[in-house]
């Protein structure tokens, strides 16, 4: 009996169901991150949990490295760009999508195709799409007369285009995201709202920059910071299409910290270089609450 | 009248070429895939071909890809079922019982699926290796519930959420106790809000590449995302037809279980924060 009301006081209950959650979090994420920035100031390398304690000498290296830098700076390029054409046809798509029309059910789920096969998978057939001997976008542009079929473009090949192409396909695979949350951000703006502002003489163009934008910019703010942490800190489409390469040029912090740190055994520094997210990471932590806060109040 | 003509019109005008550009890459892997290996790079042979079945015959009978697809899905289902374990209790707890603070832990929860397997692998890799992990498909059930706890604790808060409290009053006074009412009143109402979590625990599970290419050594061992990029691709000389249904084999399920829980998923992912 005396345990049953205990079990009925909602701070001890809610303490109880939350705590196997809290400790499988802390255990797999907060205590690996604790043990990557500890091995980031050491020597350790593939074989053993600890090395010397060397302080910033890792940091230093990296910072002195300059396929370190040109990482970070690609990682910057690789996001700002595709995240940019993500926000821009994102947003198109979703105010045409939000319309009723017949087949929108099937058009829906071609969009959304990108985003729903697994992207390790559909990178590998960018690889084939990108083949430099049978590339279909290349028959297309030599048929449309753009390229000329004797010296055809090397997609993977050469560093502008190689890091064209990634970006391409990073934009491909976050833009059905990006739309569906867009989609529940207009169609969270209640119509009263909308009645409200037609009444009040608000049309087209107005309507939409005093009334709608402000109303579903949290929304599609939480969903740009995801495509930017989706793009940052994820390795699969570079490390699949190019593995860094031609010559570094589409290295990137996530597969040059997996080159140092699995391939050449070089924990410490690997951790040490991946690492360099983590300013990031937190700024959008921070971003996401206020806008998540925002979202709350509106 | 004319505004809903061109109301139509400004809707397919964007749709269509959006969405013929976006699946255009899952038709031509199609196409390819039903090509004879000796068309694949002939460049007149672009639509016209005697297509084949053999490079699906290929997959199952000359690679281990039916291998990776079980452990794929063994992966998936545990990780699904420890899943749920953990966080529809305290998706329970984060959105009825805990108020403010509730709130906060539950933002705080969810903000660790943030932290990006491309920062934990290395830690990871060691901590594996000290259990004796290294190359198990344990490794991957025992480290893959990181990311999708909090991501399902986020749903399932905003299912929960949903859920109109008078449901679960009538319960207590009918003499349930709370655990009682979370599984004779919420859960029962909340069916269609789990099934979301599953499939969407599942399709994180079967796309997660980063773990399964730290952790997995041995060609039996490994998941569909990784047997396909390290072994269907050998040398220089690549099958593309069979690497090609190896992509859409799996895609295509998935691509539908999505698009059919989707609205569902878009309730629960913006409900936990936005109401």
């Amino acid at each position: 009996m005396r345990r049953r009301y205990v079990l009925e006081r909602k701070g001890v209950l809610a303490t109880l169901l939350t705590a196997p959650a809290v400790l499988f979090i802390g255990l797999l994420v907060g205590a690996p991150l604790g043990l990557a920035i500890y091995l980031s100031f050491t020597d350790a390398i593939a074989g053993s949990l600890s090395g010397k304690w060397i302080g910033l000498a890792n940091y230093r290296s990296a910072l002195n490295d300059p396929i370190f830098r040109s990482a970070l700076w690609n990682t910057v390029v690789f996001t700002v760009i595709s995240q940019a054409i993500v926000i821009v046809c994102a947003g198109l798509l979703a105010h045409a999508l939000i319309r009723s029309f017949r087949g929108r059910w099937f058009i829906r789920f071609l969009i959304l195709l990108p985003w729903a096969a697994p992207i390790a998978l559909t990178a590998i057939g960018f690889l084939w799409f990108y083949d430099p001997q049978a590339s279909i976008f290349t028959w297309f542009l030599i048929h449309l007369h753009l390229v000329d079929p004797a010296n055809p473009p090397n997609w993977l090949g050469t560093p502008r285009a190689a890091m064209s192409s990634i970006i391409t396909v990073q934009a491909w695979r976050i833009l059905p995201f990006a739309t569906v949350i867009f989609l529940a951000g207009i169609s969270s703006i209640p119509q009263e709202v909308d009645d409200a502002a037609a009444i009040d003489g608000a049309t087209g163009l107005k309507k939409f920059w005093y009334v709608s934008l402000p109303l579903q910019l949290p929304i599609a703010i939480v969903a740009v910071l995801f495509g930017i942490v989706f793009t940052a800190t994820d390795m699969i489409v570079p490390y699949i299409l190019t593995n860094g390469g031609p010559f570094n040029s589409t290295q990137v912090l996530t597969t040059y910290a997996f080159q140092t740190g699995i391939n050449a055994g070089n924990i410490g520094e690997g951790a040490a270089i991946a690492l360099f997210m983590l300013p990031l990471l937190a700024g959008v932590t921070i971003a996401m609450l206020f806008f998540a806060r925002r979202a709350e109040v509106t | 009248m004319t505004s809903g003509w061109r109301h139509k019109a400004f809707a397919y005008g964007v749709t269509v070429p959006f969405a013929i550009v976006l699946a255009f890459p899952f038709f031509w892997m199609a196409v390819t895939s039903l090509k004879p290996e000796a068309q694949v790079y002939d460049p007149t042979k672009v639509w016209s071909f005697h297509p084949t079945l053999s490079s699906y015959g290929y997959l199952f009978h000359h690679t281990e890809y039916l291998q990776w697809i079980r452990n794929s899905t063994v992966v998936g289902l545990a990780v699904v079922l420890i899943t749920l374990a953990v966080a529809v209790p305290a998706g329970y707890a984060l959105a009825r019982l805990s108020g403010r603070v509730g709130r906060s832990l539950g933002v705080g929860l969810f903000l660790t699926y943030l932290v990006p397997p491309t920062l934990l692998f290395l830690p990871l890799s060691r901590v594996i290796a000290q259990l004796h992990l290294s190359d198990r498909l344990w490794a991957l059930i025992l480290v893959y519930p990181s990311f999708t706890i909090p991501f399902a604790i986020w749903l399932l808060m905003g299912f929960f959420k949903a859920v109109p409290q008078e449901l679960e009053d009538a319960a207590l006074i009918d003499g349930c106790s709370r655990l009682g009412a979370l599984v004779r009143v919420v859960l029962p109402v909340s069916v269609p809000g789990l099934i979301t979590v599953v499939i969407f625990t599942f399709s994180l599970v079967i796309n997660e590449f980063v773990y399964a290419i730290t952790f997995i050594s041995s060609a039996t061992n490994r998941t569909l995302t990784v047997g396909v990029p390290t072994d269907l691709i050998r040398g220089d000389l690549y099958n593309w037809p069979g690497i090609m249904a190896a992509i859409l084999l799996p895609s295509i399920p998935l691509a539908l279980l999505y698009n059919a829980f989707l609205n569902r998923f878009i309730t629960g992912f913006t409900g936990g924060a936005f109401r």
